[in-house]
């Protein structure tokens, strides 16, 4: 009896599993309605090319950029992201004021973020790293772009580190 | 100077910082995506080496749309470093020029130090520190927190966020460690 109880619980949970493992770090957890072809991903990727480039032009994939950030020295990346979250804070207030609909019709959610120990954590943990490498995630994938290979090292390390995360996940503190 | 001439600067923070945050309404109306890059890295896990963690068994497939952008990344770096390249050496403030001088890094040609960072490199200690440790930190540190500059700093941030604000303030008090306390040892391996 109880043997079946679990077992019934573990199908529910595999049921319902897709939603709730991707939404488990609040990201990237908004699914389409709407049924697309592989190719309707290609303009996300046209996206990311003029990203490349102003990551690239705008030397924000640039180590020294990142030193000087952390050194006080120079206010180009201080710049950056300021102004990049002033203007995602007027669009995002300008879509949940207008309730703006995506392209397809469909309305536009946003995930709220809950609070846990990891992002304090975790937190300093990326921001050590990210003084060595120079470079946050995005930066990474560029720095190969711009002919440093040696990058792939550090972009596959951090894949590691990813997946080190989701093994040891239940262990950490939350 | 001529537009192209322009272009090949490098580009203000007044023009790259808009353009970056507008990044958020566009993957928003395209397609109801939130911004975020260190999610790829977990997909990649998801994709290759699920090995039956829970936090991998997920459909990786309807999350294609943070690969192709990422994809997109490294396309668009290859187009600004071929059709767009600065011939100037990159300029940084002479504190810094002076203090990487003691370590040996002399070389402004390329937006990553090629003298810290390159294959050889990567069976020295200092190499190894700061490409494979310094690497593992980040997606590992990324995931632990939920995101990273984009989707907390940036993302997060835009939608008022106050664990994002906590996050955001994480990642620079570990940079600021970093920089002052432990990356001068590091650079003296």
């Amino acid at each position: 009896m109880i043997e079946q109880n679990v077992q019934e619980k573990q199908t529910t949970i595999v049921e319902n599993h897709d939603f709730e493992v991707r939404s488990l770090d609040a990201m990237c957890v908004n699914t389409s309605q709407v049924e697309q072809k592989w190719y309707s991903n290609l303009k996300y990727m046209a996206v990311g090319m003029i990203f490349g480039i102003l990551f690239v032009k705008a030397e924000i994939i640039s180590w020294f950029r990142i030193q000087e950030m952390f050194r006080l020295e120079s206010f180009h990346m201080y710049g950056v992201i300021g102004s990049a979250v002033a203007v995602g804070m007027l669009s995002v207030w300008l879509i949940k004021k207008f309730k703006i609909k995506t392209i397809d019709g469909e309305p536009i959610t946003l995930q709220p973020k809950k609070f846990n120990k990891g992002q304090i954590i975790g937190g300093i943990i990326f921001g050590l790293g990210w003084g060595m490498t120079g470079a946050c995630p995005g930066p990474l994938y560029a720095q190969i772009g711009t002919g440093a290979t040696v990058i792939l090292i550090t972009l596959l390390s951090a894949i590691l580190g990813t997946w080190v995360y989701g093994f040891l996940r239940d262990k950490l503190p939350h | 100077m001529n537009p192209l001439e322009v272009l090949k600067q490098p580009w203000p923070w007044y023009v790259a910082g808009p353009l970056i945050g507008l990044t958020v309404p566009t993957l928003l109306i395209l397609g109801n995506k939130s911004f975020g890059i260190s999610s790829s890295l977990r997909h990649i896990c998801a994709a290759c080496m699920p090995a039956n963690i829970p936090f991998f068994k997920y459909d990786w497939k309807k999350e294609a749309w943070n690969l192709f952008f990422v994809a997109g990344i490294l396309i668009g770096s290859i187009i600004a470093i071929v059709l767009l390249p600065n011939p100037e050496p990159i300029k940084v403030h002479e504190n810094l020029a002076n203090d990487l001088a003691k370590y040996g890094i002399t070389d402004y040609s390329h937006l990553v130090p090629l003298q810290l960072f390159n294959w050889k490199a990567l069976s020295t200690w200092r190499g190894f520190i700061l490409m494979v440790v310094g690497g593992f930190m980040v997606g590992f540190g990324t995931r632990y927190a939920g995101g990273c500059t984009s989707g907390h700093s940036i993302m997060g941030l835009s939608n008022l966020q106050l664990p994002s604000l906590i996050a955001t303030i994480s990642f620079m008090v570990g940079g600021f460690a970093m920089v002052h306390l432990i990356l001068p040892y590091i650079l003296a391996l």
